[in-house]
């Protein structure tokens, strides 16, 4: 067939395991209702507002994520493996950044160079010394997984800020639930709608020593022109807390309060869905109108705690991620169970020669970026855009990461000529808390919707899939 | 609740009612150029100027003509209370305070702005016009619903509640500000049949024809009009029913939050003052008068209110 690993089919027409009933499903399935069955979930998705902003766009432009009725199936062994490498990675990460912000004894140790720390934008000297209640700085994390054959899985990226689409992990099963009730009953799939539970159950745990009683959680947003504000809306209203914005809040006897009917009120642990530099006006950007003046100097006394922590974007740092396997390696004592992509530091002269004369190979990377942006895809780049690509690489290399292109692999999509494969990606989300790592069964998936694409992300044309972990 | 919520929670209830009235008002608008008996012109500014638009549109045109004035209140986004920009402000309040909402009212509110919104992308020519007013006092009727059907009757209904009142009384009282001359008791002009088109007008513009002739009958009058409109406890619309359903809210909240603001003091001594009396009453102090004397108390009762529960910072 092609060169690409497929999930739903080994042949043609040969279906792996796990899609055996989705294949019997769908062969008995009449493809014009199929196809009104795709309108309607559209629908369903626009009436519920379900829209993402796209930057850059008059604001008042929303948008849906195109929603595709095929599922995405794992099987319970995948899972289970996929389970304990996600766990290991994360529980790495939270000790590499506590690490980090005190004796910094992997620097010491000589396994990752103390510039690559120290000159990191997403280091946040500020942060030195502060011990986060329970020691949990990434409380969410969305690990970006690819998969390249069928036991080929690799970390793509840690997002260990603040990971969105978790809303569309959930939505996406409630529309599939509705439109397909049968497909369920034949199928054994894992249950992802007790997330927002456990979420606030996690965040909870975390709640600071000056908490009394129930901790009060809530949910900071940039507002109603945040190109996630849905989300932010979606997983308040499911938790039963407060969605509140910067001047909902202002600091009342050394707590944040937020300002209610009744008065001023303190939050214990703040879901933040704001970036660091924006979190508060005196210590970061001070032109920020979006956090709150003095909650860093709030949250260093332990009155409040910020999910996730400030300063955890040094560990999904592009140039930090080439050094995963060692940051595995040296706070778990076990060699990493989940593969890193081989990955070149522009920064280092030899890499960068390298990089420089393969670019129509390689997959480049800003270190800072995110969202698809200020990416060049070798192959499917024209020469123009790679001689632009060179320019800049050359000006600031350190800028800059370079990965193979890997052969990421496919499931069908619902096409106009029917099934057709198309490229995926994974995001699963982890929470956690003293109590433990809770990774839901199922997660994000996201789909190249243009064939031959490689572009997963929503703002460059991908779409959605539900996500299905078997029980085996 | 926040006070952010508070306020959306008001606001959007606001919103929505506004432009259920003022699709009213086109309506009866629409209806009183057709009779052909009087200016029609006349008809649209009286629109125009009891939509508290006037002055906006005449800043955008330089006479009244019925497509302008009928583009200006339904779809022009110049204008901020224009039909269609009032619903996206009602929606965009709604999806801020997405939280305190439920499933059936956010859907209900969004629905209503993408129908009005595509709608409205053209002009709407006065053949649609009906349609199109129609399709509005119908989704508002549906978010209603919905808000009455599936809200907790907890401190977030009492604000839409007293968010939907105020505007009422506050249409209402426009209503009454720009047409009490119609109202006046003369000497001569005893039903004449001028007359009855603009009292008719005037019961239709808050819905009220039905209502109206089930209370008092064929015969209209001037004061039975005002009657009914000032002190009548069973109109929906009427500024007695409206002003008792903004003091029972804030009794409610009251009741909840084991504090009242002075908004809760002040919206009893609206009712007080305007209320408690005849419409014989009324008229000898000047209907005029006692109209804008209760449309600026009626304001500053709404301020206060949201000062008392912390809508801004």
């Amino acid at each position: 067939m092609s060169e690409y690993f497929d999930e739903m089919f080994t042949g043609k027409g040969t279906l792996r395991g796990p899609y055996e009933e989705i294949g019997r499903w769908f062969n008995a399935e009449d493809a014009s209702r199929l196809r009104a069955k795709q309108r309607e979930a559209e629908e369903v998705f626009r009436l519920t507002g379900i829209t993402f902003n796209v930057y850059g766009k008059a604001e008042a432009e929303e948008r849906l994520i195109p929603f595709d009725i095929v599922p995405r199936v794992i099987s319970g062994r995948e899972w289970q493996r996929l389970e304990r490498g996600i766990e290991q990675r994360v529980r790495a990460i939270n000790a590499f950044l506590y690490d980090i912000y005190h004796r910094q004894e992997i620097v010491r140790a000589g396994r990752v160079p103390a510039e690559m720390i120290a000159s990191n934008e997403a280091f946040l000297p500020q942060m030195l010394g502060v011990a986060p209640p329970g020691q949990v700085y990434t409380h969410i994390v969305g690990i970006d997984l690819v998969r390249t054959g069928p036991d080929e899985f690799f970390v793509l990226e840690d997002n260990a800020r603040t990971p969105s689409g978790v809303s569309y992990m959930l939505e996406n099963r409630e529309t599939m639930l509705k439109m397909f009730p049968e497909l369920f009953s034949a199928t054994n799939v894992r249950n992802v709608s007790d997330y927002p539970r456990n979420l606030r159950r996690s965040l909870a745990a975390c709640a600071p020593a000056c908490a009394e009683g129930e901790p009060t959680v809530a949910v900071l947003t940039p507002g109603i022109y945040n190109s996630a504000y849905y989300e932010h809306a979606f997983l308040a209203d499911q938790m039963a807390v407060e969605l509140v914005e910067g001047h909902d809040l202002r600091v009342v006897d050394g707590r944040v309060c937020m300002r209610t009917t009744r008065g001023y009120k303190p939050i214990d642990v703040l879901y933040r869905r704001v970036d660091d530099d924006f979190l508060d006006p005196l210590n970061f950007d001070p032109s920020s109108a979006l956090g709150v003046p003095g909650i860093m100097d709030v949250y260093r006394a332990g009155g409040i705690t910020i999910a996730n922590a400030p300063g955890t974007g040094i560990a999904d740092d592009k140039a930090i991620y080439s050094y995963m396997p060692e940051i595995v390696e040296f706070y778990t004592g076990e060699k990493p169970l989940l593969q890193n992509v081989p990955t070149w530091r522009c920064s280092d002269p030899d890499s960068l020669a390298y990089v420089l004369d393969n670019l129509s190979d390689l997959v480049v990377k800003e270190v800072h970026g995110s969202g698809g942006y200020g990416m060049l895809i070798g192959p499917t780049a024209s020469k123009k855009e790679i001689a632009a690509f060179r320019a800049k690489l050359k000006a600031r290399p350190g800028n800059y990461i370079a990965q193979p292109t890997l052969s990421l692999s496919t499931v069908p999509i619902f096409a106009r000529s029917g099934l057709a494969p198309r490229h995926v990606d994974l995001r699963p989300f982890v929470l956690v808390s003293p109590e433990g790592v809770k990774i839901t069964p199922g997660g994000l998936t996201r789909v190249a919707l243009k064939k031959g694409s490689l572009v997963v992300n929503s703002s460059q044309g991908g779409g959605t899939k539900d996500t299905w972990v078997l029980e085996d | 609740m926040l006070g952010k919520t508070a306020g959306g929670l008001f606001w959007m209830a606001r919103y929505l009612e506004r432009a259920e009235n003022s699709a009213r008002l086109l309506e009866t608008g629409q209806r009183m150029a057709l009779t052909r008996t009087h200016n029609s012109v006349e008809e649209w500014a009286s629109v125009l100027k009891t939509t508290g638009v006037l002055d906006g549109y005449l800043s955008k045109y330089n006479e009244v003509t019925k497509d302008n004035a009928i583009d200006w209140v339904l779809r022009d986004m110049e204008n901020t209370s224009s039909i269609r920009s009032v619903i996206k402000q009602a929606r965009d309040n709604a999806r801020l305070v997405r939280t305190a909402l439920t499933h059936d009212v956010w859907s209900a509110v969004n629905a209503t702005w993408m129908r009005v919104d595509a709608t409205m992308k053209r002009r709407v020519s006065e053949r649609d016009l009906p349609g199109v007013l129609e399709m509005i006092r119908h989704q508002a009727a549906l978010v209603r619903g919905a808000n009455l059907g599936t809200m907790l009757r907890n401190d977030m209904f009492d604000f839409t509640r007293i968010g939907t009142f105020v505007e009422r009384a506050d249409n209402t009282g426009r209503i009454l500000d720009v047409k009490y001359y119609v109202l006046l008791p003369t000497a001569f002009s005893v039903g004449s049949s001028l007359d009855n088109i603009q009292w008719e007008s005037i019961l239709r513009s808050v819905g009220a024809g039905g209502g109206y002739r089930i209370t008092h009958g064929q015969k209209t009058t001037p004061s039975d009009i005002a009657q009914f409109l000032i002190l009548d406890q069973r109109m929906p619309r009427s500024l007695h029913f409206c002003c008792r359903k903004i003091q029972e809210n804030l009794a409610y909240l009251k009741k909840d939050y084991g504090f009242a603001g002075s908004s809760c003091e002040a919206s009893n001594t609206l009712f007080d003052t305007y209320l408690d009396r005849s419409i014989a009453n009324i008229f000898e102090a000047g209907l005029h008068e006692y109209i804008e004397d209760f449309l600026r108390d009626l304001n500053q009762l709404s301020r206060q209110i949201e000062i008392d529960y912390r809508f801004y910072e």
